[in-house]
Parts: structure tokens; C-alpha cells; sequence
């Protein structure tokens, strides 16, 4: 006899999504510094920042999320010698990727700067790092923030794939309550909700966000 | 660290790696052209068609682009099984990578449709253009080629998203994988090839997809050709 999808294994399944969201929030921050990182070696004038940084960004668009979580979680059992939990490896992995996609959005809105306020802050006299960090960033933060929060959506989603290493999120506590259950008809649709519950909001946001920034740049798309 | 990496293992399965690939490719283009032919529909109803039905486009819409595919994956092979719907895994991975491309691929279209001028469609009017036409030619063909680059885009995201329906049981490259690394032990080596034969993948089907761009769009027409001066 086995149980019902209640109550209880409701709120199993519900408690699960702040590990979600941790695991989003912590490769969100780290890539969010790693990719500040890249969008300015990117946009540097530098050619082997350059080249170092379109490599990497290239390298992790190209390749599956899922081969990059096994090759971390992999490699560094490689390196330590043991097999490692789920946590160090899933947090890494999310990190590299939240990286490139935010290091490659960012450097299209530094580079959506015109070359003018780079001369005009230049002629201030402000030093290059000056120039960057008070005329140009300000700007380009402005522009980022739409596809910025479109990003975080794709990660939240994309956080669904640690449940194949084993690493307990919503998806696999979903998964896990199925086993006991063997109601899938009405697990996976609830785990299904909590994500979009999750991410349309910010989608929506993302999408406001962005007809605010068209219109107050004169851009007009489509009614 | 005391590892030694031995990738001559690796080596003595590639033919059952290429078969991988083959299954990896077959269904990303096989959901590619399931996917993009329902868009078609779906994006015109969705821009054309009455209102109740413009809205269940949108919420269909919505509903693909912020689920995790994974979670699609699984309501396709483990919920609809409960009602009826029986799939093998193969099936089961190609309707849900169909279904997903279609969610993006619509709102690509869209897009692309409303990016079209009024003016232009007015034009054909003047001309007296028979409506299919104006579609055809004003409407689709332009609009197709304006969002190209995006859609191209998104079907290098279905290849490499496809390594997902591993978790499914799908013996595509990254289901071939999963079993050599679990009898040989050796996985670093496994998913260190696959990595590489995916990147490879990708790159080609970038460079097939700038080609197809150039045949259908460029060749022949010698202002488009300007242009991409």
C-alpha cells in the first residue's frame, strides 16, 4: 500500500524550492562576478583578454550544461581522490555557466555604449579604469537588467538538471515523491507549477523592464 | 593526485559513441522540423486568430518557456503513461524536444511577424495581391529571415539541451555515455570526449545554418547581397 500525494509530500515538495533558489542565488552572485569579470576582459583593449575571455564564454555556450555538471563532478573526484557530494560540484559547475551568459550579455551592453562617452570622459581627464567604472558601467547596467533578469530565468530552469547527479532540488524531491507515491500524474505537474510560479513573474518582469529601457531610448518595436 | 587518465578506452568504443551522435542528431533535426512546422501555425493563429484562441497560444507559450525541459520530459514519459499515453523513450524525448522548440521557436516567429510594417501589407493590398500571397511573400518570408539568426540560435540550444533525455533512458550520446562510464569506470575520459564531440556538433550545425541563410536569403538576390556587404 503505498501513500497518497498529500499534505505532507505536497510541503516536501514545496520545501524543496528554497534549494532551488539557494543553488540559483549562489551561481547567480559567483557568476555574476565571474561574468563582470569576462565582459571586461572582453571589452578590454588587450587582445589575449579578449581572446581568453571569448574562449571560455564560447566554450560553455557550445557544450551542454548537463556535460559541464558531470565533467566538474567528475573531475573533481578526479583531483580529491574520493567521490565528493553533490553540493561543491553543482555549485561550481552553475557558477561557470552563470558566468559566460552573463559575461556574454554584458559585454554586448558595455559595447552598446557610444564611443563618445568613453572620449567625452576621457576628456575630463578621467584614468581608463575611472572612465569605466563611473561613465560607462552606470549606463550599461541600465541596459543589462532586462536580459539580466531573462538570464536568471534560464538558470532557474536550468538548476532542474543537478536532480541527475542526485543533488535534492525541486526536481528530484518531485522524483522523490513519486517513488513513494506512484502518482506522477499529479507530481511532476505540481513541480511543473512551482517552476513557473518561480520564473513567469520574472519573465514578465524581464519584459517590462524592457519596453521601459526601448521607450526611454526612442526605440520602437512592434505595437 | 594520483589519476592516471587513459583515454585509449575511450577509443575502443567509438562506434558505439557515433551511434550516440547519430541518435543526438537525428532527433535534434527530426524536433527541429516537427517543432518549427507547428510554430509556423501556432505563430500565425497566435498573431491572426480569434481571441480566445490567441490567448491559449500565449499561455502555451508561457507555460513551455518557463518550465524546466527536464520537468516536460518527465509529465511526457512518467505522468501521461497514467491516462493512457504510452510512449517508448525515444518517442517520449523527440515530442518533448518538438514541443519545447515549438514554445520558443513561436515567439520567435511572433516576433518577426509584427516586425513587419503595416505599410508593407498595405502595399500588397494596393497591388492587389491575393491574401495568401500577401502572406507568403510580405509576411512570412521576410519575417522568416529577419528572425533566422534567433531561430538558429535556439537550435543549437535544442542540440545541447537534448543530452537531457539521457535521464530518460534515451541511448543518445549522452545515454551512451552514462552506461560506458558506469561498466568502464572511467568516467573524467567519457564525458571529457563527449564534451568535445558535442562542441563539435554545435559548431557544424553553426556553419550548416550560416550556409542554409546564404542560399535561401542571399544567393541570387543581389540587394540582399549588398546588404551582407
Amino acid at each position: 500500500m503505498s501513500r497518497d500525494f498529500d499534505w505532507p509530500e505536497f510541503l516536501f515538495v514545496l520545501g524543496a524550492v528554497r534549494w532551488t533558489v539557494l543553488l540559483s542565488l549562489i551561481a547567480f552572485v559567483g557568476g555574476g562576478i565571474g561574468g563582470l569579470i569576462l565582459a571586461i576582459m572582453r571589452t578590454s583593449s588587450i587582445r589575449a583578454l579578449r581572446w581568453i575571455s571569448a574562449a571560455y564564454i564560447g566554450l560553455i555556450q557550445s557544450t551542454p550544461l548537463l556535460m559541464q555538471l558531470f565533467l566538474v563532478f567528475y573531475g573533481l573526484a578526479v583531483i580529491s581522490g574520493v567521490r565528493i557530494d553533490p553540493w561543491p560540484a553543482v555549485t561550481l559547475a552553475f557558477t561557470m555557466y552563470a558566468a559566460a551568459f552573463l559575461g556574454e550579455i554584458w559585454r554586448g551592453a558595455i559595447q552598446a555604449i557610444p564611443r563618445q562617452q568613453w572620449e567625452a570622459a576621457a576628456a575630463l581627464p578621467l584614468a581608463p579604469a575611472a572612465q569605466l567604472m563611473h561613465v560607462i558601467l552606470p549606463q550599461a547596467f541600465r541596459i543589462a537588467i532586462p536580459p539580466t533578469v531573462g538570464f536568471l530565468v534560464q538558470l532557474i530552469k536550468g538548476t532542474s538538471i543537478a536532480s541527475i547527479i542526485g543533488f535534492v532540488e525541486l526536481t528530484r524531491a518531485g522524483q522523490l515523491m513519486v517513488n513513494v507515491t506512484f502518482q506522477p500524474m499529479i507530481v511532476y505537474p505540481v513541480v511543473a507549477a512551482l517552476y513557473f510560479a518561480l520564473c513567469w513573474p520574472m519573465s514578465m518582469l524581464a519584459l517590462r523592464l524592457e519596453r521601459r529601457i526601448d521607450a526611454a531610448l526612442g526605440i520602437r518595436r512592434h505595437t | 593526485m594520483s589519476y592516471v587518465f587513459q583515454f585509449g578506452i575511450v577509443w575502443d568504443h567509438l562506434p558505439r559513441l557515433l551511434a550516440g551522435a547519430w541518435l543526438t542528431l537525428r532527433l535534434s533535426f527530426g524536433a527541429f522540423a516537427i517543432g518549427l512546422a507547428l510554430a509556423l501555425v501556432l505563430a500565425y493563429a497566435r498573431t491572426a486568430g480569434p481571441k480566445p484562441l490567441r490567448a491559449a497560444i500565449a499561455a502555451y507559450v508561457e507555460v513551455i518557456r518557463n518550465t524546466p525541459f527536464l520537468v516536460q520530459l518527465f509529465i511526457i514519459y512518467f505522468s501521461l503513461p497514467e491516462i493512457g499515453l504510452r510512449f517508448d523513450a525515444v518517442t517520449a524525448a523527440l515530442i518533448g524536444m518538438s514541443l519545447n522548440f515549438s514554445g520558443y521557436a513561436t515567439e520567435i516567429l511572433r516576433a518577426g511577424i509584427e516586425s513587419v510594417p503595416r505599410s508593407q501589407i498595405e502595399a500588397g493590398y494596393c497591388l492587389g495581391l491575393p491574401r495568401v500571397s500577401i502572406y507568403r511573400h510580405v509576411i512570412a518570408w521576410p519575417a522568416l529571415r529577419a528572425v533566422y539568426p534567433a531561430l538558429a540560435s535556439q537550435f543549437v540550444l535544442l542540440m545541447l539541451g537534448s543530452s537531457i533525455v539521457a535521464a530518460i533512458s534515451v541511448e543518445e550520446l549522452t545515454g551512451i555515455i552514462n552506461t560506458l562510464q558506469s561498466t568502464t569506470f572511467r568516467a573524467f575520459e567519457f564525458y571529457f570526449v563527449a564534451t568535445g564531440m558535442y562542441l563539435a556538433m554545435a559548431l557544424g550545425a553553426r556553419l550548416l545554418l550560416d550556409a542554409v541563410y546564404w542560399t535561401l536569403f542571399v544567393r541570387g538576390r543581389p540587394v540582399e547581397r549588398a546588404w551582407a556587404r
